[in-house]
C-alpha cells in the first residue's frame, strides 16, 4: 500500500518516518503522574465508567500535533477527560474549575 | 466464514478511518495483502464497537503470517510477521 492511504495518524507501523528513528529501549521510570493516571484508569475501568477500547479510541482521536507533544500517559488522561466528559460523568466547566484550583 | 490453520487469505482493503471516527485493530499495512492463516487465537467482543460502547458481538481472532517482503519489499531476509486480525477483515483469495 502506497503512503497516499487514508492511514490514520496514530497508525504508523512500518512507516518510514519511523522506521529511520533509533528505538529508545531505555526503561522509563514512571513519575507520580503517571502513577496517578495509571490507578484512575483502573478505577474507572472497575466501576465500569470506561473500558479500555473507549481510552484507545480517544487516543487515537487527539489531533496529530498534540498527539506527538504529549507522552505516553499525557494521551492517556487526554482521553480519560475526552471520555468522561462525552459520557457526562463530569462537565466541561467542572473540570476547568478543578484544573484552576490554587 | 471461519478459517483453518494453513488457510490463504486476503485483509479487506477498507480504510473506514477515512470516513470518521472509527477504532480498528487492522494495521494499515496488512489492507489489502495476501497472508496465510497460523492459528485462531479465540473468540472476543469486536473492539470496533466497544470503543464507542456499543452492544459487541463476538469474533474469531486469527494470527496471520505475512512476508516482510511483500509489505516492505526492502526488508532483509525472508521473514514473517504475524497480526492478530478479527475474522471480519479476513476474505477468500
Amino acid at each position: 500500500m502506497s503512503q497516499e492511504d487514508p492511514r490514520a495518524h496514530h497508525d504508523f507501523g512500518g512507516v518510514p518516518k519511523f522506521m529511520c528513528e533509533a528505538v529508545d529501549i531505555q526503561p522509563h521510570e514512571l513519575t507520580d503522574f503517571d502513577r496517578d493516571v495509571d490507578a484512575l484508569r483502573g478505577v474507572l475501568s472497575a466501576k465500569g465508567f470506561m473500558s479500555v477500547d473507549e481510552l484507545r479510541r480517544g487516543i487515537e482521536a487527539i489531533p496529530e500535533g498534540e498527539y506527538h507533544r504529549l507522552s505516553y500517559y499525557g494521551r492517556w488522561i487526554r482521553s480519560i477527560a475526552d471520555n468522561l466528559i462525552r459520557k457526562g460523568v463530569v462537565t466541561d466547566a467542572e473540570l476547568r474549575a478543578e484544573m484552576t484550583r490554587p | 466464514m471461519s478459517f483453518a490453520p494453513g488457510d490463504e487469505i486476503r485483509v479487506s482493503d477498507e480504510w473506514p478511518e477515512a470516513n470518521g471516527p472509527v477504532h480498528i485493530r487492522t494495521p494499515h499495512y496488512v489492507r489489502g495483502r495476501r497472508g496465510r492463516v497460523l492459528r485462531r487465537l479465540g473468540a472476543f467482543p469486536n473492539p470496533e464497537d466497544l470503543a464507542f460502547a456499543r452492544p459487541a458481538p463476538v469474533i474469531d481472532l486469527y494470527h496471520v503470517a505475512f512476508a516482510v517482503r511483500d509489505i516492505w519489499p526492502d526488508a532483509p531476509g525472508e521473514d514473517e510477521i504475524a497480526v492478530e486480525i478479527f475474522e471480519h477483515w479476513l476474505r477468500r483469495p
